[in-house]
């Protein structure tokens, strides 16, 4: 006891805290990244175009993919790759592809270092954001493979194959197509037709009959609606078409220009109000505002609530659950009519491309890259991934002849009765930042956990939307 | 032989120092650098913009409710953490009752409390947030289970999902896993004063309070004070980061109620592309980071007690 080395050994401990501090702040992380260089330009000779070789594909160069390994997981495109090995016998060795979830983390030093790789599914939560990357001219043009004739009908080009809109989310306001999105997804209010079943109802068409509905469902002890209070962006996937069936199109179209006013257009207020209903009135779960997305998602699937917005990805996703009643049926609604005032039909609804493949600029064998999506856009790959993950891909069609699980189904009927009545806001792909963390927690969170009025969102809303407009480190885009 | 003395040392020193000028100086010269840039993180194209981000950031309303919460977590996460961790040891070595034979000793199961109080240390930091996550779910979690029992089906919060609440709810998971390392830590230190004092303070009549105070918390100081350091890093930094990240609504939210500095930083880099503004943000989490430790040392400081 009372020996002086005690203290000598804790103030060591000490002063290395000391130094620790000066370590430790995660500025030091990013500043890492910068400094490796840019050279680059380490390109793949190209090879011989032919008929069955359209983009002059070197067929021994290496092919390096990464894809988003998230709610479809990465199968669909392994079996593609497995298609472009044996079309190229001699690349079978050099074609790897890696997935993550840490689609920024991963590739960021790559780009950084010019060596990204030569097709990046860049989707999930850690997308690199396409503004920034069309404006550094990181990316490849892709029309060069839109151009290119369709695998199965040498006579088609990809591009007259594909879904309409496809192309043009692609593209940031040139000619050049910057951007694939290979799936399709159709949002919507979710629900199931058995539960509806069981309280004798279908999918309310107007909005009376959906407030009916869940005053119905109420004193049954069952909610109305529930979403994931964690990710309020959700909500905009029957909120942002509800907008546009009251007001029209080019409502949406001067919100996602930023335009002044935009959001003080009276279609807002109207869907707006009548979200809150669905507040006031007690219909949404409790705790939703808590939950996460598979939280929510669990809970509509055991039958707590009947309505949730989401994307077709919920049925892949949500799978286990709601497999577990076997009278689930699972479905799609488009938006319901607020009145019979309404600009547009019944059956609008939202419905855009979803994993935004691309291939860098900088990459090693960007022809490659473009062939394998040349493959997925092929039906034998679209089909493969109808059925592997049940969501839609770009490429009309290809559900011939595929026995589609219900809710997919129930998408593809509800797209065929839209028709044209196909809405695309494009705020969350243009400016993530404001759609999700501004607009979506920010403000409609707020007001569906019943923190703010219809009025007040909108007000903020407004605000962030004519901040982002003045801020002038954020790309700006017009459609 | 005191002419090159410093020269001597450092010879020895040499290796360290290079490893840590590579390490650690560097990165922080190029850091300011980077701040002083519009460099995107996605590619090494960058251009000088001279003061522009910090101007930015000034105006920034986000950053500044980020500053708020990392420093109410500064101020509110070491002393919860560190008074708990010292309570409990206390308690642990010198709180029972007296027993014959022993001067002081802990209460009847210490052992085991000891070993429970640092599980949660073995659990990894998401880990300890996503169960905190499941005990937070409003709909079915814990917590709200729990109220319900209890006939208090009329109180159920939203926890994470309330802008009142949220930041407090991260606390509480951030105490629980770090309280225990500081119960160990507080209980090795407190093993090394010597039996002696206690006995003096006790024959003088004094009670377990007056103890914990006049004999206890003087002699082990030095070791608060390195917790002290600790966890203000760990309320600033790395583990802030974790927690909200995987708890909170958003992440950051509801209405950047639990935004914090690393998290603004990630963000800024990762979702917005905007790598030159986050070094800039993460300058200032240095500056806040130094004043902390500049301020903790120098309060901390003390007279040495020898024995």
């Amino acid at each position: 006891m009372g020996s002086t080395s005690e203290f000598n050994r804790r103030d060591l401990v000490k002063r290395a805290a000391a130094l620790g501090i000066v370590a430790l702040p995660a500025m030091s992380l990013l500043s890492a990244c910068a400094s490796s260089g840019g050279g680059g330009g380490d390109k793949a000779a190209k090879g011989t175009k032919s008929a069955k070789n359209p983009l002059a594909v070197n067929d021994s160069a290496g092919l390096d993919v990464v894809i988003f390994d998230g709610g479809f997981g990465d199968a669909y495109a392994k079996n593609a790759l497995a298609e472009y090995t044996k079309e190229f016998p001699k690349a079978a060795g050099k074609a790897k592809l890696t997935s993550t979830q840490k689609i920024q983390s991963t590739l960021q030093p790559r780009f950084n270092g010019g060596n990204p790789p030569d097709l990046v599914d860049n989707s999930g939560a850690e997308q690199m954001d396409f503004g920034t990357l069309v404006s550094k001219d990181q990316l490849t043009d892709l029309n060069a493979l839109l151009d290119a004739p369709s695998i199965d009908d040498p006579s088609k080009k990809v591009r007259e194959t594909l879904r309409p809109g496809v192309v043009e989310m692609g593209q940031f306001g040139g000619k050049e197509t910057w951007i694939l999105y290979y799936a399709y997804t159709v949002y919507g209010v979710w629900y199931s037709r058995g539960n509806l079943a069981k309280l004798d109802a279908e999918y309310p068409e107007t909005w009376d009959d959906m407030l009916a509905l869940c005053a119905k469902a109420k004193k049954k002890g069952i909610a109305g609606w529930t979403y994931p209070g964690k990710y309020p962006y959700y909500f905009p996937f029957s909120l942002y078409p509800f907008i546009g069936k009251i007001g029209g199109p080019e409502v949406l179209r001067r919100i996602d220009n930023l335009e002044p006013n935009a959001w003080h257009d009276p279609a807002v207020k109207a869907a707006f109000e009548a979200y809150y209903e669905l507040y006031r009135k007690g219909y949404i779960l409790k705790g939703s505002p808590g939950l996460d997305h598979l939280q929510s998602q669990n809970a509509w699937a055991e039958g707590k609530a009947l309505f949730i917005p989401n994307g077709s990805w919920v049925e892949n996703e949500s799978a286990k659950q709601i497999a577990q009643d076997p009278h689930f049926q699972l479905a799609v609604g488009a938006p319901s009519s607020l009145s019979a005032a309404d600009k547009m039909p019944f059956g609008t609804l939202w419905a855009s491309g979803g994993e935004p493949y691309i291939v860098p600029k900088e990459a090693h064998n960007a022809e490659g890259g473009m062939e394998l999506l040349r493959v997925m856009l092929g039906r034998k790959a679209a089909q493969n991934f109808i059925k592997q993950v049940s969501s839609l891909t770009s490429l009309d069609g290809g559900t011939d002849g595929v026995q589609l699980p219900p809710g997919l189904e129930s998408a593809q009927s509800v797209l065929e009765k839209a028709g044209k009545n196909v809405l695309n806001p494009r705020l969350q792909d243009w400016y993530v930042a404001l759609q999700k963390e501004k607009i979506g927690v920010g403000a409609i969170g707020e007001m569906m956990a019943g923190r703010m009025t219809p009025d007040e969102a909108i007000k903020k809303i407004q605000k962030y939307a004519d901040d982002t407009r003045a801020d002038s480190s954020v790309t700006k885009y017009k459609r | 032989m005191q002419h090159g003395k410093y020269r001597f040392i450092a010879g020895f020193l040499i290796v360290p120092l290079v490893i840590y000028a590579v390490f650690v100086i560097s990165p922080f010269v190029q850091a300011i650098y980077y701040s002083l840039t519009d460099w995107t993180g996605l590619s090494p194209n960058l251009r000088m913009v001279g003061f522009d981000n910090y101007v930015r950031l000034f105006h920034d309303s986000v950053f500044w409710a980020a500053v708020g919460n990392s420093v109410t977590l500064l101020l509110l996460l070491p002393v919860v953490t560190l008074s708990l961790g010292l309570f409990f040891a206390f308690m642990l070595n010198v709180g029972g009752r007296r027993r014959k034979k022993a001067v002081i000793g802990g209460v009847r199961g210490s052992g085991v409390y000891k070993i429970i109080y640092f599980f949660p240390q073995v659990l990894s930091v998401p880990i300890v947030a996503l169960l905190f996550q499941f005990a937070y779910n409003p709909e079915s979690g814990a917590l709200n289970s729990f109220l319900g029992a209890i006939g208090l089906d009329g109180v159920q919060p939203d926890w994470l999902g309330d802008p009142q609440l949220a930041l407090w709810c991260v606390m509480g998971a951030m105490v629980w896993a770090n309280v225990g390392f500081y119960v160990v830590l507080f209980s090795a230190g407190m093993s090394s004063i010597p039996k002696d004092f206690y006995e003096a303070a006790l024959l003088d009549g004094a009670n377990r309070v007056n103890t914990f105070f006049r004999i206890t918390l003087p002699l082990l100081w030095d070791t608060v004070q390195t917790g002290w350091i600790y966890m203000g890093i760990l309320a600033l930094d790395v583990s802030a980061f974790a927690f909200v990240q995987i708890m909170s609504v958003g992440p950051g939210g509801p209405d950047y109620s639990t935004e914090v500095l690393p998290l603004y930083v990630y963000q800024r880099t990762f979702r917005d592309g905007q790598a030159g503004y986050a070094t800039a943000i993460g300058v200032s989490l240095l500056i806040v980071t130094l004043v902390f430790s500049a301020v903790v040392m120098r309060l901390g400081r003390r007279e040495r007690l020898e024995f």
